[in-house]
């Protein structure tokens, strides 16, 4: 089966965000982007179901900073092939960039017909919408979100939803459809950096730039800020042994001790 | 004159949800401050039964067909988007919960609206819609012009109190008959997680993991100290993912909602889709190296340091003062 498996680069909230000059957006000066942790896992499981169903997996990365880093990554993982979709006007949001992925593939040598789109369900800048079913709609695919279970069975897909308390729900899909990744089958595998550099000298990205589309339904931002982190807990300071001792102090005050 | 509000009142074994009645009562605020209805949209094969809980919409809209007695969103975003088409609503109030995730997704694209994801509050400014929302995993928050309608507008839980939305009713049914078309997906069943492990949703001492925790072999630490307390360990996402916890143990969104008298989050960055889950812990202790991470926004005390450093002082100060 071919796959094609959707990357986006997002800001990695474990370093500080600042918000830019004008108000409204992140600072992106010093922004350091990976992955969408959720795109990972697609990819993983993308690769964990040609090895089921044999088949070939095709990476397509939207342009920014480092993408070509997770690019050939992803080819060193074992992705047959690894795509660099270009051109998308600054500031456009996901209605917009889904419209545009939409368009383009079919102008991609050698690409379509796919039977599967993997993509993460959700992403930490989803804030104007999610791309997996925007470009289902697009497309006019079947899509299922939140999946942590996927498996090829008689031209279609059983796929497991995630619901709360650790309930799954079992669903029948018909291919082609698109799927929205919450968790592979497994951890995303591990490459070594050598194998990274290996495909850096010896792997393509090829380079696609994304086709104009029509207008796109977009929301304005009037303002960004940082919320106050500590406007609740009562901070406690101090070294990690006078921490803990405040910590036990406390415990001990609720009988929790 | 602005279209209603619309809440899409999503139900579980039956009843509304918690979700669908935050999301009832702050679409309640949105409707009085345009001077509009509020109607409840409700979509099953047998929804008789719902409006009674309803009462906080002026109206509700219902739709009942065998297409739609099954949780798929591909087929519910078709049928409220026929709807929406029709009778333009101002807003359509969506919760975020797994229940209808991909109804959220698709929604906006199969009405051509925008979407403003990650609400958590809004209110009538001036005569139009603004929508506060939480990005970057809660660093950072947004006020967002909603454009004119119909938008879809998805809102976090824990927006108002669900006892705010539940208000005994019924208000009038409008049963529209329409097709409904079943699609490509079909549902086979609900899978009930497997039995065995400690059940989390009954500890009340929690010691919470969360990628900060930094590999397997530090999980031990986090045991050690649980047993110290008299608890048990669970975790947040990134450590479910890894394997280093069953899911058994998961708090969020996809996991448990828990309540025990001590949660102490350990390297736990406080994302909307965790907090969910422990925001209404009795006391709440959180230790994370980075000084903005959002878990200090629901803890009662917070520790700007790497767990590692003051786990391992907290564990020899319960063992000198004779836990063990």
């Amino acid at each position: 089966m071919k796959i094609l498996v959707l990357l986006k680069m997002v800001p990695d909230v474990v370093e500080e965000l600042e918000v830019a000059p004008d108000g409204r957006a992140l600072d992106t000066e010093f922004l350091r982007l990976i992955v969408n942790e959720r795109d990972d896992h697609a990819l993983e499981q993308a690769l964990l179901l040609r090895e089921d169903a044999g088949g070939e997996v095709v990476v397509a990365g939207l342009d920014a900073p480092e993408v070509d880093d997770v690019l050939f990554s992803a080819l060193a993982k074992g992705a047959d092939r690894a795509i660099k979709l270009t051109g998308f006007p600054e500031g456009s949001g996901a209605p917009a960039v889904a419209g545009m992925v939409a368009g383009t593939l079919p102008s991609i040598d050698g690409l379509l017909p796919v039977d599967l789109i993997l993509t993460g369900c959700q992403a930490l800048d989803d804030l104007d919408g999610m791309i997996g079913p925007l470009l289902a709609a697009a497309l006019d695919l079947p899509y299922l979100g939140l999946v942590a279970a996927a498996t090829v069975e008689d031209g279609g897909m059983l796929v497991s939803k995630e619901y709360s308390g650790g309930v799954l729900g079992d669903f029948r899909v018909e291919l082609p459809a698109v799927l929205g990744i919450q968790a592979a089958a497994k951890p995303p595998r591990y490459v070594p950096i050598a194998k990274v550099r290996q495909a850096m000298s010896t792997g393509t990205i090829e380079g696609v730039a994304a086709s104009p589309a029509g207008p796109a339904p977009s929301i304005e931002v009037i303002e960004m800020t940082k919320p106050e982190s500590a406007g609740h807990a009562e901070m406690i300071t101090g070294s990690p042994s006078e921490a803990a001792a405040r910590i036990a102090a406390v415990l001990t005050d609720r009988g929790l001790l | 004159m602005p279209g209603n509000i619309w809440v899409v009142a999503e139900h579980w074994q039956g009843s509304p949800t918690d979700a669908a009645f935050e999301a009832l009562a702050l679409g309640r605020e949105l409707a009085d401050g345009l001077g509009v209805a509020l109607e409840a949209v409700v979509l099953g094969s047998d929804t008789g039964g719902l409006a009674a809980a309803l009462g906080a919409a002026d109206r509700i809209v219902a739709v009942d067909h065998p297409a739609l007695s099954d949780p798929i969103g591909d087929v519910a975003a078709r049928t409220i988007a026929a709807l929406a088409a029709e009778r333009r609503p101002e807003v359509v109030l969506v919760p975020i919960t797994n229940l209808g995730w991909d109804l959220i997704g698709l929604l906006p694209a199969r009405i051509g609206c925008p979407m403003v994801n990650f609400v958590q509050d809004a209110s009538v400014v001036d005569g139009r819609i603004e929508a506060a929302s939480l990005v970057y995993g809660g660093k950072m928050s947004t006020r967002v012009a909603v454009p004119a309608g119909p938008a879809v507008l998805a809102v976090l839980p824990g927006t108002r109190p669900a006892e705010a939305g539940r208000i005994t009713g019924p208000p009038p049914v409008d049963r529209v008959a329409m097709d409904v078309d079943p699609g490509l997906i079909e549902f086979c069943g609900y899978r009930e997680p497997e039995a065995g492990d400690v059940d989390i949703t009954r500890q009340d001492v929690l010691v919470a993991i969360g990628r900060g925790i930094g590999g397997q072999g530090n999980v031990e630490l986090a045991e050690e100290l649980a047993e110290l307390l008299g608890g048990a360990v669970c975790g947040s996402r990134p450590v479910i993912d890894q394997g280093w916890l069953p899911m058994s143990r998961q708090v969020g969104k996809s996991g448990h909602q828990v309540k025990p008298k001590l949660y102490l989050a350990l390297g736990v960055s406080g994302a909307p889709e965790h907090v969910e889950g422990m925001r209404d812990a009795e006391l709440i202790i959180a230790v994370n190296s980075d000084p903005d991470a959002p878990i200090f926004r629901v803890a009662h005390y917070g520790v700007g340091a790497d767990l590692l450093d003051v786990v391992p002082e907290l564990i020899d100060r319960l063992e000198a003062a004779g836990k063990r």
